[in-house]
């Protein structure tokens, strides 16, 4: 099973001419995703490492039959590429740039949420279901195929939280990064449902970090709809406050957003929660019953 | 990106929100200048504000009134230069080079408006209080109730009925409610077309003679829109950010400057204040916050390590590494010689994982120079707190 990303995934990479783009294009094709074609705008019908590329998403879609997008647009672009997409009617749209001006995301999303498609990002890693399919950023060999869902703010702390899985021999059904900014598609809430869902997923890991109070409302909804049991970590619990931690998200402001209050909830809604960034694999294999 | 109430204040005339009349001074000469015209223009009291990135300037001392031109100059001589502390700078205070002398108000009642990105909902929202002059996090803790709230539909904008509703709400006459929407209107406009992340008017007051004004003004800038905005960009103030941050943002680097002696060199945010955590749950302390991100190269490298040498509180270097895109053994070449290169004396302790792992570890170790590796995150930052407690 796993969530988002499988067998059936035919991707497109929005950018997919750009250093990045082709890049990250070759990785997921290499994991053994389906790439079907891309998207660069005056570009079109030429071919790049061998894949076709297209003026405009709808044109792709309709040529390749392309059911989820991954944008590696620039910045300045890349709202406009996600509305792109999500007016083409892609239904998964995964968008893996940082520094997307937020103004320009409070239109964006105030148009994404009305349609059917999903975002997952911006300011992501993406969104992988190791063995079946990788659409992002993220190091592919870490991963084994098994039956954990990861949901994470972070990209590297979601690595590290899979690396200790793996090094444990536990797998994971689907690693979904959510990305860090403070506006952003799929919350916490959303993955959480998705992975509650999965017959495949039999237990969670929700990494968070300081800013906003999207882990406070996810651990409501743990407590009130999630059976699977969860191992939570909260990064930033010596961050100081009012300041930017990298992502642009990460910030402790008028009192909101502390770790502490976060991995209170978590507690409360009983959630494993772990103080060291160390202990994630630890905590799991214990859940598990395979420490 | 923050500016100074001032600089706010230039914003706020160019969309017609009114606010006092007054002038910038970097010195007791032009302040004695622009105090001298404001009480010429017929003002009884001229007011001297403290202009520092830091709120709380009032109850620090930072803020003084004055009637005659020698009590101008004198709380100018008392403000220029002094280092001022309020519950947003610290301890140690921020320096005082910049006056705002202002014409004075005569106050009826102080309110308060304020624009600010929701995340929950994804929307701006326009808050309004009647509690002005104090700080609104403490309104909000105490009595949610009394901050009213109208959200944006970012395709609609601002529309005037909802600046009629907080006006009202805020209890203002109904011969100030066009000049409130109006004000309010002017408020949002500046802070869409300036892409700001927080705009508020604390106190945001009414006059004796009905008139309504922006008494102070905070505007922090999103720092990811600064590309289309050239102008807004110039309005930085390199002197009221910390020195190592300021280096450090010319190469790009995402660090900031923290109390401890264990400074910090880690891929990815979420990561780097994982490091942070780490340690302290070790008994140390981090330095900084760092993140030299996926792509590090050895340039960068050498860069990173020029800034955290150059705090003079670091007693060891902790890399944390998890090499996916960026290969370990690049990146512990990286280090070797950013290490020769710049002479590196303290103890460099590091935990690498990832992609060519073996490669990188033997890079470090056949290179002749004093590093500790630790096997796990746990055990690396155990060393690194062991080091900087001085155990070489």
């Amino acid at each position: 099973m796993a969530v988002l990303v499988d067998k059936n995934t035919r991707l497109i990479v929005q950018g997919i001419t750009g250093r990045e783009g082709t890049f990250h294009a070759k990785g997921c094709a290499e994991y053994g995703t389906k790439v079907v074609g891309g998207v660069t705008p005056g570009k079109g019908g030429t071919t790049h490492e061998g894949w076709p590329v297209f003026n405009t998403v709808e044109e792709a879609v309709k040529e390749t039959g392309a059911n989820v997008s991954v944008i590696f647009v620039p910045p300045p672009f890349a709202a406009d590429g996600i509305l792109e997409a999500s007016a083409a009617g892609v239904p998964l749209v995964i968008c893996i740039t940082e520094g997307i001006p937020v103004l320009d995301m409070v239109k964006t999303w105030e148009f994404v949420k009305g349609t059917g498609t999903r975002l997952i990002g911006p300011n992501c890693p993406g969104v992988i279901s190791p063995g079946k399919a990788k659409v992002g950023i993220m190091p592919g060999r870490i991963h084994k195929e098994g039956s954990v869902g990861i949901v994470s703010k972070s990209g590297t702390l979601t690595y590290e939280a899979v690396y200790q899985l793996t090094t444990r021999g536990i797998g994971q059904s689907t690693a979904i990064g959510i990305g860090g900014d403070p506006i952003i598609g799929t919350t916490h809430i959303d993955a959480l449902k998705l992975l509650n869902e999965d017959p495949e997923t039999e237990a969670i890991i929700m990494i968070g970090e300081i800013g906003g109070s999207a882990e406070e409302a996810a651990a409501k909804y743990i407590k009130e709809h999630v059976k699977k049991p969860v191992v939570g970590f909260i990064a930033g619990q010596t961050a100081p406050p009012g300041r930017r931690m990298g992502h642009a998200g990460a910030i402790i402001s008028g009192g909101e957003g502390t770790a502490a209050e976060k991995m209170k909830a978590m507690t409360e809604a009983g959630i494993t929660v772990v103080k060291s960034p160390a202990e994630i694999g630890e905590a799991m294999a214990k859940v598990l019953g395979k420490a | 990106m923050k500016i100074h109430e001032y600089q706010a204040k230039e914003i706020l005339r160019k969309y017609s929100v009114p606010v006092p009349g007054g002038e910038m001074a970097t010195t007791l000469e032009q302040a004695d200048t622009a105090a001298k015209s404001l009480f010429g223009a017929g003002n009884k009291i001229v007011v001297v504000k403290a202009q520092i990135h830091a709120g709380g300037r009032g109850k620090g001392g930072g803020v003084k009134l004055a009637r005659t031109l020698e009590e101008a100059n004198a709380a100018s001589k008392a403000i220029l230069g002094m280092q001022l502390v309020t519950h947003q700078t610290g301890p140690a205070g921020q320096k005082v080079q910049r006056l705002l002398i202002e014409e004075g108000s005569a106050i009826e009642r102080e309110l308060y408006l304020g624009l600010v990105l929701d995340r929950a909902s994804a929307k701006v929202v326009f808050m309004a209080s009647q509690s002005g002059g104090m700080e609104i996090e403490e309104v909000a803790h105490a009595t949610p109730e009394l901050i009213y709230k109208e959200y944006i539909d970012p395709a609609v904008g601002f529309a005037p009925y909802q600046a009629r509703k907080l006006a009202f709400k805020l209890g203002l006459k109904p011969t100030q409610i066009n000049d409130a929407v109006k004000f309010m209107t002017g408020l949002y406009k500046a802070f869409v077309e300036t892409d700001s992340t927080l705009m508020e008017i604390n106190p945001f007051i009414t006059t004796k003679d009905d008139k309504l004004l922006a008494l102070d003004c905070k505007i922090n800038f999103d720092d990811n829109a600064m590309f289309r905005h050239k102008d807004l960009k110039e309005l930085r103030d390199l002197a009221e950010e910390d020195p190592l941050e300021v280096e450090a943002s010319k190469f790009a680097l995402n660090y900031i400057k923290l109390d401890g002696t264990i400074a910090c060199m880690v891929n990815g945010a979420g990561l780097a204040m994982a490091t942070m955590d780490i340690i302290q749950y070790a008994g140390g302390s981090a330095a900084n916050f760092l993140d030299v991100g996926g792509g590090a190269n050895q340039e960068q490298i050498e860069n990173a390590f020029g800034i955290l040498l150059s705090d003079p509180n670091v007693k060891a270097i902790f890399i944390n590494i998890f090499g996916g895109i960026l290969r370990v053994d690049v990146l512990a070449q990286g280090v070797v010689n950013a290490a020769k290169k710049l002479g590196v004396k303290i103890p460099i302790i590091l935990r690498l994982e990832g992609t060519n792992v073996e490669e990188g570890r033997k890079i470090l170790a056949d290179s002749g120079l004093n590093f500790q590796v630790g096997q796990t995150m746990k055990e690396a930052a155990d060393l690194a707190v062991a080091a900087a407690k001085g155990g070489k």
